[in-house]
């Protein structure tokens, strides 16, 4: 029964996804989809930490570093090739050797979680002045000026592979993104199902009990913050396919601060929670600003506060703990790691 | 005769600044042993396991499991030689469920039929059927403990520690877990962290005593009881002291 019950929402979620990604570009307006394009590409980032810090239990405060290192590797790369399908595999490949790098000294140091925060925040802000730092002639990577504050315009869209002159943009960029992210998804939840993933569960559970029962604890984080770093690093290649420009706020303070924030408002230890709640922060901010009611951080800053007040688990915890037993007819507590 | 041997330390001594809770141990036991550690609270038992099982590396000295050196490697390289620890607060995933704990125990060195039978039989054993599904962290404290103890007997080692565990729990408990302990320890090696006489009485047939991070002696139950070098060390002579 439950697996029947499990089974049947994954297949109502990819019908819904697969309904929202083909039929929508064909009855919604072109700025709405460039609007729900980049909320998506935000989605795909917020799922790497989701992963990392819900499920890895690696409270990462720099996401953006990969993300914004994938940004700024495929603006620099596709300006030079002038294609898109290399520049892309190394905008993913280089925030994976990052993390791996990043993480070889974080998990065999043992560096324990405030400190880890801290230090992959310290590496997003050094991205951050390093490349802020790089205006002016002589800053060049190639063909592609880094251009400091100001950000590299006029970067390429992504192309059919091997057609340069295809060019993904608008409603096709919407159907790539949505299709990424719910590759991304899906993929994620098989991970979490896989005897690797209740490994890495079973770390963020209790660390000490997994080594002690043979486990290598650095390896998983290290793949677990690996594929995080690599997820980044595609959404940040979306980002900047999509808005053809990429500048150092990529990398900045408030940037990653949002990815948290999207995560804790969705559920922490949930995927789904971190898509809701980025979907929800990014409608209610442009809603905000379109309509200039409030200012917007005053709102979003209340929202949070209550949030945290009245919701600490998060908004898809809340729903589950509220409907599952309706649902299930019981009461039981329901183990965490199904909480995908 | 030498190859008998499962685990020995060789002067054995871990320093915490200007504390030495383990002093010099030389430690010996054989396959298929079941021994007894007592010792007043601080005499450096749970210090000794830390040692064994990795989660603190000595100061100084050897230990060998097998005839090999384990001095100093790491938890998870210790597990794979075969040594499994219960911890004397129970040290579990408190948010997975029952099976889900024993089946991250067994999983690592079965295949997967393998390991949903032993789930299965272990699940049996501790009398935890019926919480197979629960969330470890909602169980009262003595399945908590028979879950652990079943967890380390997953993990199918050649040698068991079980520090305290019938730590908080009632009289019928504590016989239950001494059955529970007799049955698991079949043709295995344990080593058992344990104050409660009678449940050592039931158990084991060798003691080792600990006092001040040394061995102060290794005798039968009975010999140990009688001595009054180890009554003293339990009551008027060590009662100003906390070491």
């Amino acid at each position: 029964m439950k697996i029947s019950l499990e089974t049947a929402g994954l297949l109502a979620m990819a019908a819904i996804g697969v309904v929202l990604i083909f039929v929508l570009p064909a009855v919604a307006e072109v700025f709405l989809l460039f609007d729900l394009t980049v909320f998506i590409v935000m989605s795909i980032l917020a799922l790497s930490l989701a992963l990392v810090w819900g499920f890895g239990g690696i409270l990462c405060f720099g996401q953006s570093a990969f993300f914004g290192l994938g940004a700024y590797t495929y603006a620099v790369a596709v300006i030079n090739f002038g294609e898109s399908t290399i520049p892309i595999v190394l905008a993913i490949l280089l925030p994976v050797i990052l993390a791996i790098v990043l993480g070889y000294f974080m998990f065999w140091g043992r560096v324990s979680d405030v400190y880890l925060a801290v230090i992959t925040l310290a590496v997003s802000l050094i991205f951050y002045y390093l490349v802020g730092a790089s205006a002016g002639s002589d800053y060049k990577i190639g063909k592609a000026l880094l251009g400091g504050y100001n950000g590299m315009p006029s970067v390429p869209p992504i192309n059919v592979p091997g057609y340069p002159k295809s060019e993904i943009v608008y409603g096709d960029l919407y159907i790539l993104a949505a299709s990424v992210l719910m590759l991304v998804y899906f993929a994620l939840r098989w991970f979490l199902a896989s005897d690797f993933g209740h490994v890495v569960v079973s770390i963020r559970e209790n660390e000490s009990r997994a080594a002690l029962l043979g486990y290598d604890t650095r390896i998983y984080k290290l793949t677990v913050f690996a594929i995080g770093g690599g997820i980044a690093g595609i959404a940040g290649t979306l980002f900047t396919a999509w808005g053809a420009y990429v500048s150092p706020t990529v990398f900045s303070m408030v940037f990653t601060a949002q990815i948290i924030i999207w995560v804790l408002v969705g559920g922490l230890g949930t995927l789904l929670g971190a898509i809701v709640g980025c979907m929800l922060i990014q409608f209610a901010t442009t809603w905000l600003g379109e309509t200039k009611l409030a200012d917007i951080n005053l709102i979003l800053g209340a929202v949070f506060v209550l949030l945290v007040l009245f919701i600490p688990k998060g908004i898809v915890p809340m729903f589950r703990d509220f409907l599952g037993p309706l649902i299930r007819g019981k009461t039981s507590a329901e183990p965490r790691s199904n909480n995908n | 005769m030498a190859q008998d041997v499962l685990l020995q330390t060789h002067d054995l001594t871990m320093r915490f600044g200007g504390v030495t809770a383990v002093n010099h141990v030389n430690f010996s036991m054989n396959v298929g042993e079941l021994r007894c550690l007592r010792g007043p609270n601080g005499a450096g038992k749970s210090t000794f396991f830390k040692c064994l099982v990795g989660q603190l590396a000595p100061t100084t000295g050897h230990i060998t499991l097998n005839g090999h050196e384990i001095t100093g490697a790491e938890p998870h390289e210790i597990a794979r030689q075969g040594v499994a620890i219960k911890t004397q607060v129970p040290s579990l995933f408190d948010g997975l469920s029952a099976a889900e704990n024993l089946r991250l125990a067994a999983r690592r060195q079965s295949d997967r039929p393998t390991t949903k039978a032993k789930v299965e039989e272990i699940l049996e054993l501790t009398g935890l059927t019926g919480q197979a599904n629960k969330v470890v962290g909602q169980l009262p404290h003595g399945q908590r403990q028979w879950l652990e103890l079943g967890v380390v007997m997953a993990s199918d080692p050649d040698l068991m520690l079980l520090d305290e565990p019938t730590a908080g729990m009632t009289h019928q408990e504590v016989v239950q877990t001494a059955e529970l302990i007799r049955r698991i320890s079949q043709g295995r090696s344990l080593i058992v962290v344990e104050h409660d006489m009678q449940f050592i009485r039931m158990i084991a047939d060798k003691v080792t005593v600990f006092h001040q991070g040394t061995i102060l002696m290794e005798d039968t139950m009975e010999n140990v009881m009688q001595n009054p070098q180890v009554r003293d060390v339990y009551l008027g002579k060590q009662a100003g002291s906390n070491s």
